[in-house]
């Protein structure tokens, strides 16, 4: 059974069962439907193989296969997880499943709806295992297709301008991306070739390696999204169906800061090392920015947006600090942010399902009418406001401390952010589930129903796992991500005056 | 190890309690108070059974660890679900569980009817959890989950009715403004951790003193902010009077008897790194803690809501505790800690009862002569008043009385003043307050009938009545006491020698006791209303202060709360919505203007180049595919 390349298998599924969801007419609404929940669960199923296979303790990549493909022009199709891309991995396969069961009130061309979202799987795993840069890149951009059209087609309001911009602001990026591949690529002495494993250790000059990485940097930046590359979020989210909103939010930004650690920090260690002061400034910005207008925002969807990017930022930060609490809390709270934000958005969807409306202002004391929504609720704000016990203070406490090892000023405002996400969460809480009904509207709303318990009750339980037991992940992260802080901190050729900030 | 080996289980019932109220509670329904009160009564009797287990040991040997499961492990961090037993979280352990029964088996009456009976229950089971892991954790990070827990069952508790929007907003100001306090707390933890490399409560006491002065000031200030946060002191205190909406066993046990304790417990038990810091921090600690006594005293002299007085009186016995940690009383703090959670548990119930009766009426001044109506809840008030108010031989007495006398022999005679005049202020708004809701003639507001407390509540009372008036025992000087029992973990404390034995607790007596007869002078019997509109004359400017709570509030509202608001709309509207967003739609705006000759080209439908963009992704995978297999 271990010998099946389970990686592999996980990534291709999704695709598999698109094809095949294109054979099933389109009017057999609950064949599409139970098909695609189907494909999703035996996706998850193969992603099992990968977590029971996978080594703990073991710093590099493992399960992958690696095949020729355009063999003159040096390309393969190779692939491999480690402890980076793990969880990240994990959390895909975890979430379509939930992802399908929200998508229930999706009542327009569902068959496309299902092969776009079953593609857009198989894309973002391949992003994640990916260890060929054309592959990546392929799969970069194969992940752009499929999350247009469920913008642009499936959203809601303005649906339009939010996927266009999403499209656009990330093309803009992705063609840095692509012009530093291309001049890696050109530059690696040798055989040519877009071989991950083979290109690391390249020798470049330091002004090469910034270049390079800020190429790299300017396509992952708008991914995360780092201020002030981060307008198109708020948008996309708003305007996106319930499933794409959890997807962007859960996965998709995660490509950019999983982007930035496999190939910013160990491609160009010296301009990572030189550069991370910088992103580190950008990453505390975004905390408490994010979070300060996060607390003014009507729509709870924009208001768990911009949380998203005040967390980005905690992730960020845990990365660049150049320690193993850092890194580890980094890599850690990016799968602690998509269990989070991805409930958070599924919450939402049942509400619009049940009112069609997003604005705060329309509820109030749903408390009252939808008791045990209100308490799943409630304990996913808090794992999101990073209460202990519950996982996102896993992470953000290894961010935290990791910080106040190397960057010990930073810290204040770091730490500041916490109490600005009680401020945003508690409070659109209050206006939402307290008080006395007053809008006749919400009167009679019904509770959860078995699809949606379903549908909530796994994250929930993982959110509880993670904050009472993190020890499982974070001994499968902490040794790659060892490697990487070696990485950022024993750069070669760090040329003189360009040091990192010292601790105070 | 075996002195332990209950402690996990101490935590796990009302845990198990809280999961089993929280899930199935509505199909257990009028069960769910038996089911709370059992599992919080289990767990103090295995606490009764741990205590005698560290009496059966040698006194250096009172102090064993029981880890259940690692908790945050990475690189040289490492932190386990550990659980330390001794002297001083035995005594935390008997005090939260203790009294913690006596209020749940209350509750039981007082929330009877209410539509969420059990889901009251699965929190007050779960605040107890957390509370027990806060004081049994044996390093800072656990501590520190524990510290949270309480805070988030504070929050769901004060606004257990939040259908009442004063209720909703005072859970939500809890809970803000301890993160405030927490966001210090955290940064202390670093401060810790990355100067001792250790989370361990045990190690960093052991190490403290190699810190140096600068960084164990930081560490202990960073802490002791925290601490102003959970145990309501300047400038943090705001929280608790408003948190009084909560039910009245709420005010009861979290914000009396227990979790506003939090504070002093940790400063009690990492004492040796604010000792580090060379007086620094622990002067700091004891002057906050005496102006928290006296600015509340103030407060709670003015207030009129009988909750809030308590309340006021809370924040202000709270600042006791920390004057005596400011002095090195550390068992002192404790002791008073230990007592003040008796009598101040009993005080909040006898005022529950007194509302459960008058229809959740809270004003003292539509009350009066309700001895006559209520005779048990009346002398167990009376029993609380006295013990507060220092009068001897009630508890009080003997822990007010430790506090002042340790300012006094450390020399610090200005905390002992403060502190001596606190006391007289503090005997003035009891005598105030017990005199107009008892006596007189018994007036109660129209349409309700005062009678007795029922039998649940009463069971609670008289207990806790008792404790009020022998409490005292646990530490009477040449007795096996307290102080000798803390010892070990909270170093020897000095006591009163000579003249001073017999004059520091005289002082303390006549200030209790003078408060007590002007309370009287100005409450009870002819003249006194006359005597009372002399004295707010005479008092002017400062007594409309304390009855708007010295404008704090206010304040905060002005310079805190509404700045940061208008900084939040200015970054969404202006920055966001205006600056990013105008650059970017700009930056379009351009593009497409200037691109219009090539609209031929371009057709300008963003899903146009989707569809020629997914062709040729197809394309490549249909070579990748062909490739793979030709291979």
């Amino acid at each position: 059974m271990n010998d099946l390349p389970w990686l592999d298998i996980t990534i291709f599924i999704p695709l598999g069962g698109a094809i095949l969801l294109g054979a099933v007419p389109k009017d057999r609404v609950g064949a599409l439907r139970t098909g695609a929940l189907i494909v999703a669960v035996a996706a998850f199923a193969a992603s099992l193989g990968i977590l029971a296979g996978f080594e703990v303790g073991e710093a590099g990549f493992q399960l992958g296969s690696s095949l020729s493909w355009i063999s003159e022009w040096g390309i393969g199709y190779t692939t491999g997880v480690d402890g980076v891309s793990l969880w990240i991995i994990m959390l895909t396969t975890f979430l379509m499943p939930l992802a399908v069961l929200a998508s229930w009130s999706v009542d327009k061309q569902l068959k496309p709806y299902f092969i776009f979202l079953l593609s857009l799987e198989t894309g973002m795993l391949g992003v994640f295992s990916a260890l060929d840069l054309f592959l990546f890149y392929v799969f970069w951009e194969a992940v752009l297709v499929p999350m247009y059209f469920l913008i642009g087609l499936w959203g809601y309001g303005r649906r339009v301008y939010a996927a266009t911009k999403f499209f656009l602001y990330t093309l803009a990026g992705s063609l840095f991306l692509l012009l530093a591949i291309l001049y890696l690529y050109f530059a690696a002495p040798g055989e040519p070739t877009f071989d991950y494993r083979s290109l690391l250790g390249t020798e470049l000059a330091f002004g090469t390696q910034v270049l390079l990485f800020l190429g790299f940097f300017a396509s992952f930046a708008v991914k995360i999204p780092l201020v002030p590359l981060h307008t198109w979020l708020p948008d996309a989210h708003t305007e996106a169906p319930t499933a794409g909103s959890v997807m962007l939010a859960a996965v998709l930004l995660k490509m950019g800061a999983y982007g930035l650690i496999r190939f910013g920090i160990p491609l160009f260690p010296d301009a990572a090392q030189a550069l991370a002061p910088l992103i580190i400034t950008l990453a505390v910005i975004g905390i408490v920015y994010g979070a300060l207008i996060a607390i003014v925002q009507r729509d709870i969807k924009r208001l768990v947006a911009y949380s998203s990017v005040a967390h980005l930022g905690f992730v960020v930060l845990g990365l660049f600090v150049g320690t193993i609490q850092g890194m580890s809390g980094g890599i850690l709270q990016m799968l602690n942010h998509g269990l989070s934000t991805g409930a958070l958005f599924l919450l939402v969807g049942v509400l619009y399902d049940r009112r069609h409306t997003r604005l705060i202002a329309d509820f109030g004391g749903l408390a009252k009418s939808m008791p045990v929504y209100a308490g799943v609720f409630l304990l996913v704000a808090l794992s999101s406001l990073g209460l202990p016990g519950l996982n996102g203070f896993v992470g953000e406490f290894l961010v935290l401390l990791g910080t106040y090892e190397t960057y010990a000023w930073w810290v204040i405002p770091a730490t500041f952010g916490i109490v600005l996400a009680a401020i945003y969460l508690l409070w659109a809480y209050q206006r939402v589930f307290h008080g006395d009904i007053t809008n006749e509207a919400n009167r009679g709303l019904s509770d959860f129903n078995v699809r949606e318990y379903a549908m909530i009750l796994p994250v929930v339980a993982l959110i509880v796992f993670i904050g009472v037991y993190p020890k499982p992940f974070l001994d499968r992260i902490e040794p790659s991500a060892q490697k990487l802080v070696s990485q950022l901190n024993d750069s070669s050729v760090l040329p003189e005056g360009s040091g990192v900030a010292e601790a105070p | 190890m075996r002195e332990a080996g209950l402690a996990p289980f101490i935590v796990g019932l009302p845990l198990l309690g809280a999961v089993v109220l929280l899930v199935f509670g509505r199909r257990i329904g009028r069960a769910s108070g038996l089911i709370a009160s059992g599992a919080i009564g289990l767990a103090f009797v295995l606490g009764v059974i741990t205590f005698a287990r560290l009496l059966g040991l040698p006194a250096e040997e009172r102090e064993a660890t029981q880890r259940v499961f690692d908790f945050i492990t990475v690189g040289d961090f490492s932190t386990g679900v550990s659980l330390l037993v001794d002297q001083l979280s035995v005594v935390m352990v008997l005090v939260v569980t203790g009294v913690g029964t006596l209020i749940h088996i209350y509750s039981i009456s007082y929330m009877a009817g209410d539509p969420r009976y059990s889901r009251f229950f699965g929190y007050l089971n779960l605040f107890a959890a957390f509370m027990l892991l806060l004081v049994l954790g044996d390093n800072l990070l656990l501590l520190y989950v524990g510290w949270e827990g309480v805070g988030l069952c504070s929050y769901l508790l004060i606004g257990f009715w939040f259908e009442r929007p004063i209720a909703a907003t005072a859970a939500k100001k809890a809970f803000l403004v301890n993160r405030v306090g927490d966001f210090a707390f955290m940064i202390g933890i670093f401060v810790l951790f990355v100067s001792l490399g250790t989370l361990d409560l045990l190690a960093i006491n052991a190490n403290a003193a190699a810190m140096g002065a600068g960084l164990s000031t930081a560490a202990g200030l960073l802490l002791f902010l925290g601490a102003t946060g959970k145990s309501a002191q300047i400038p943090l205190y705001v929280w608790l009077p408003d948190a009084m909406e909560g039910p009245t066993p709420v005010s009861a046990l979290i914000h009396a008897a227990t979790m506003v304790t939090a504070g002093v417990y940790m400063v009690a038990r990492l004492s040796p790194v604010f000792e580090a810091s060379g007086g620094a921090a622990l002067t700091v600690v004891g002057y906050v803690g005496a102006l928290t006594a006296l600015w509340a005293a103030l407060m709670a002299s003015a207030e009129y809501d009988i909750k809030r007085v308590l309340a006021y009186s809370t924040i202000s016995q709270l600042g006791y505790m920390f004057l005596a940690l400011g002095v090195g009383a550390y068992s002192a703090a404790i002791f008073h800690l230990v007592t003040h959670a008796f009598f101040k548990a009993l005080m909040f119930l006898g005022a529950g009862a007194i509302m459960h009766v008058l229809g959740g009426e809270v004003d003292m001044r539509r009350m009066s002569g309700l001895r006559r109506a209520m005779p048990i809840v009346a002398y167990t008030f009376a029993a609380g008043v006295l013990a507060i108010s220092g009068i001897i031989p009630f508890a009080g007495f003997f822990s007010k009385d430790a506090i002042l006398a340790s300012a006094w022999i450390e020399g610090n005679f200005l905390l002992w003043g403060i502190g001596t005049v606190t006391a007289l202020l503090t005997a003035f708004y009891m005598a105030r307050l017990y005199i107009r809701v008892f006596e007189g003639r018994l007036e109660t507001p129209e349409g309700t009938h005062a009678h007795d407390a029922p039998a649940l509540m009463a069971a609670a009372l008289i207990p806790l009545g008792v404790l009020s008036v022998i409490g005292g025992v646990i530490n009477l000087p040449g007795l096996v006491t307290l102080e000798h029992f803390l010892e070990p973990a909270l170093g020897e404390s000095e006591v009163p020698t000579g003249v001073l034995t017999f004059l520091l607790p005289g002082l303390a007596l006549v200030a209790g006791a003078a408060g007590l007869f002007i309370g009287r002078r100005l409450y009870m019997g002819e003249g006194a209303e006359a005597r009372r509109a002399r004295l707010v004359a005479a008092g002017g400017p400062l007594v409309e202060a304390a009855r708007n709570k010295f404008y704090v509030d206010r304040i905060y509202a002005a310079t805190i709360v509404a700045p940061g608001r208008a900084l939040a709309s200015f970054c969404a509207d202006v920055l966001d919505g205006r600056g990013i967003e105008g650059v970017v739609n700009g930056t379009a705006t351009f593009i497409g203007r200037s691109s219009q000759s090539l609209r031929h080209l371009q057709t300008g439908y963003v899903r146009t180049y989707g569809v020629t963009f997914l062709f040729g992704v197809v394309l490549v995978f249909g070579f990748l595919l062909t490739r793979v297999v030709l291979a």
